[in-house]
């Protein structure tokens, strides 16, 4: 059930600094940050993250999302977010995509890379690029890997409309059938909650109506859990050297929690921020091929919207 | 092919342990009734069998927010019996549900007006009166719906608890926990609220809430971030301020991104005495004294094994799995379920735990059960022991009851039901 991880190679492990205790300072040069970033802490972490998004905006649809669920790991992703402001990583990540130009236009079918180790994937789907936030190709978007049987395991992210990820063709083709329907069920942006979250700020996305359909398709699990979630200029990275040290980097998960230690407190912020600047910017390659699991329950469900019975 | 619907998604013994009730994804209730013992069969005495089977909920459809609501039954809590019929609460995430189980075993015959298909008599033939008299027939178990308490929930409904007055009972859901009176279905008071003004700083949820056995004022709630709260009634109408905060200190060596997941409590429940509170979180089961709010009383490793596993489990969703836990009669022994079908017993005075399995393979009837044991990859392996890397995780024993005065305990395994019962040692010491 749990296959071993790939060892991670990192292009520059002559530069790796020690991982726990290691803290360059934010004023330091950039290239202490840029160890920072590249090193086997960081770069879990920042798996860590991504997938911490991603569970957040791939929320069941047909049935309300697990508030607990929902509440942890917004909780863990505010941790990393903490954590990541503490030490600087987190000012380099937000300037560089500030500075980022950002075409809004950008966020079109969602599709996810997969693994070719995957027997599926083999049979014939090309890897394509991961867009939840507007990732564009050539990035080492994130991948989620699937394995084992087909019909059992599906990952989470199949029953969202964001990224209707399968390893099986007919599923595939059926999922993005699925993309526009979703879509329509959410195109008001404006809409607000009932009265149990009327407080909550309004869910305005800046930018263009097409990607905030999308986006906010997403975000109504959000937006109903906590009442905002707002993403704003999805931008990738721009730098290229980034995106090759990162080319090669596979996080193994079962090291991640000897590597990951020492939360420090920090000055709370929204976690709902993160999705402004981006989860996907720091492109990791999640190396396990452990499986995320779904209900065949709405499988079905959605099947049977898909084939109109 | 597995049916979806067959899920078990509840166990409960009656206060008795005469019945057993479960509920399933698809909101059916299954009752269990055990055989009384007789002499002349002594291997079929104390089998338990299906007693009744209803619908109790169907989905529906929230049209405001354009989502589903599950079937699913969450939780069955029974009344404690005061005359011939059953009661039952059962309640999907949002609406709860008085169910009264009761048999006929007797039918009135001999109708002046109607003949015995029921059809109106043709009164010519009518010559002279007789007076109806009851004779047996066969057992019929009839189930109706007495009561439903719907739209108090906007969260979902995870605990319900019956209150010791036998006259209240609390529904609690993510964020907030009410109190009704069992014969009132269209007010119930918000005793608990803990939710934010800003839904965005919302960062604790409710996982659990249930009543003090003996004291009608008591009662404890459980949050995904490890605390207890025990909250008197009699303090306040809003219990938000709590009598007593039971958290035990974090220790700092240990801390990780996951340590937050895994100290969020799935379980709750007193022991028989009312003393101790058993709580169940993602890797450990604690008992706690009710006065002493420092630490646990006891703590109990359920399985350590997965500590550095913990970021595949986050991955594949395995880390949000809720286990409950249960008491045995006496209070001496605790149980709860783990992976693979195992679950895990510890006896809190011998300090002896074993691992068992409910499995077909492994269990025949009137078998006796073998221990199991996980080891450590790579670690020394013992024939039969089974290693971290192999365990199924689709198969998880999230659901267990104990009989309330004897060794038999209920396990359900996704759709199966196990009845365990100690022979030898029927009497709990």
């Amino acid at each position: 059930m749990f296959p071993k991880g790939t060892k991670r190679k990192f292009s520059d492990s002559g530069e790796e600094p020690a991982v726990s205790g290691d803290e360059p300072a934010p004023a330091a040069a950039p290239s202490a940050a840029v160890r920072a970033l590249t090193s086997a802490y960081s770069l879990q972490r920042q798996s860590l993250l991504d997938m911490s998004l991603i569970k957040l905006q791939l929320c069941h649809m047909l049935v309300e999302p697990n508030l607990c669920r929902s509440v942890l790991i917004a909780n863990t992703v505010r941790q990393i977010q903490e954590e990541m402001t503490q030490d600087g990583t987190w000012q380099i990540m937000t300037q560089a995509l500030a500075a980022a130009q950002c075409p809004t236009d950008r966020l079109v079918a969602t599709e996810v890379l997969c693994r070719q180790t995957d027997a599926a994937a083999q049979a014939g789907q090309s890897p394509k690029p991961f867009s939840v936030v507007g990732l564009e190709e050539g990035y080492h978007a994130e991948e989620v890997v699937m394995e084992g049987d087909v019909e059992t395991e599906v990952t989470m992210s199949t029953l969202s409309p964001v990224s209707p990820q399968l390893s099986s063709a007919s599923y595939l083709a059926g999922t993005f059938g699925m993309g526009p329907c979703w879509e329509e069920d959410e195109d008001d942006d404006g809409e607000c909650e009932e009265d149990e979250e009327e407080d909550s700020e309004e869910c305005v996305s800046e930018g263009e109506e097409g990607d905030r359909d999308h986006l906010s398709a997403d975000s109504r699990t959000g937006e109903q859990v906590f009442g905002t979630f707002e993403i704003k200029h999805p931008a990738p990275p721009p730098d290229p050297a980034l995106e090759e040290l990162f080319s090669d980097v596979d996080p193994s998960y079962y090291d991640l929690d000897t590597v990951l230690t020492g939360m420090q407190s920090a000055p709370k912020m929204g976690p709902y921020d993160l999705l402004e600047s981006l989860s996907s910017h720091g492109p990791t390659a999640l190396s396990s091929s452990s499986s995320c699991r779904s209900d065949l329950n709405e499988l079905d469900h959605i099947m049977e919207i898909i084939v109109g019975s | 092919m597995q049916n979806i619907s067959d899920i078990i998604s509840t166990v409960e013994f009656n206060h008795t342990g005469e019945l057993l009730a479960t509920g399933d994804k698809g909101g059916r209730v299954v009752i269990f009734q055990r055989e009384p013992e007789s002499k002349s069969e002594p291997f079929s005495q104390g089998e338990y069998n299906v007693y009744s089977t209803f619908q109790s909920h169907e989905p529906e459809f929230d049209y405001l927010k354009s989502l589903e609501i599950e079937e699913k039954i969450n939780k069955i809590r029974w009344l404690p019996q005061q005359n011939a019929a059953h009661f039952l609460l059962s309640t999907n995430d949002k609406t709860i549900k008085l169910w009264k189980v009761s048999e006929r075993d007797k039918r009135p015959e001999g109708y002046n007006l109607k003949d015995e298909e029921g059809h109106i008599k043709d009164m010519s033939t009518v010559t002279s009166l007789q007076v109806p008299v009851l004779m047996p027939m066969d057992l019929m178990v009839e189930v109706s719906p007495r009561r439903v308490f719907a739209n108090a929930h906007t969260y979902h409904v995870n605990s319900i608890s019956v209150n010791s007055d036998y006259e209240t009972y609390m529904s609690a859901d993510d964020l907030r926990i009410n109190l009704w009176h069992l014969d009132i279905t269209d007010r119930s008071f918000n005793i608990v609220d803990i939710k934010p003004t800003n839904m965005e700083d919302l960062t604790e949820v409710i996982t659990a809430a249930e009543f003090h056995p003996h004291h009608c004022n008591l009662f404890v709630y459980s949050s995904s971030k490890g605390t207890l709260r025990l909250c008197d009634m009699r303090e306040a109408a809003l219990c938000d301020k709590h009598s007593k905060l039971f958290e035990e200190p974090e220790d700092p060596s240990a801390r990780s991104f996951f340590s937050e997941i895994i100290s969020s409590v799935s379980d709750v429940k007193f022991s028989h005495s009312g003393r101790y509170l058993l709580t169940r979180d993602y890797l450990t089961a604690k008992v706690w004294d009710l006065n002493m709010e420092s630490k646990p009383l006891e703590t109990y490793q359920v399985h350590d094994y997965l500590r550095s596993k913990l970021c595949s489990l986050y991955e594949n969703d395995c880390i949000f799995d809720k286990f409950e836990c249960a008491w045995n009669g006496s209070d001496s022994v605790i149980m709860t379920g783990a992976y693979n079908n195992f679950f895990r017993m510890f006896d809190r005075n011998t300090k002896r735990d074993v691992t068992l399995e409910a499995s077909r393979e492994s269990s025949k009837p009137r078998a006796v059960l073998k221990p199991r044991r996980v080891c450590a990859a790579g670690g020394k392996r013992r024939k039969d022991d089974i290693s971290v890397d192999s365990l199924d995780f689709t198969k998880k024993i999230l659901h267990t009851a104990w009989h309330p005065t004897e060794n038999i305990i209920a396990i359900a395994a996704t759709n199966n039901l196990y009845i365990f019962q100690d022979k030898l040692n029927s009497e709990l010491h």
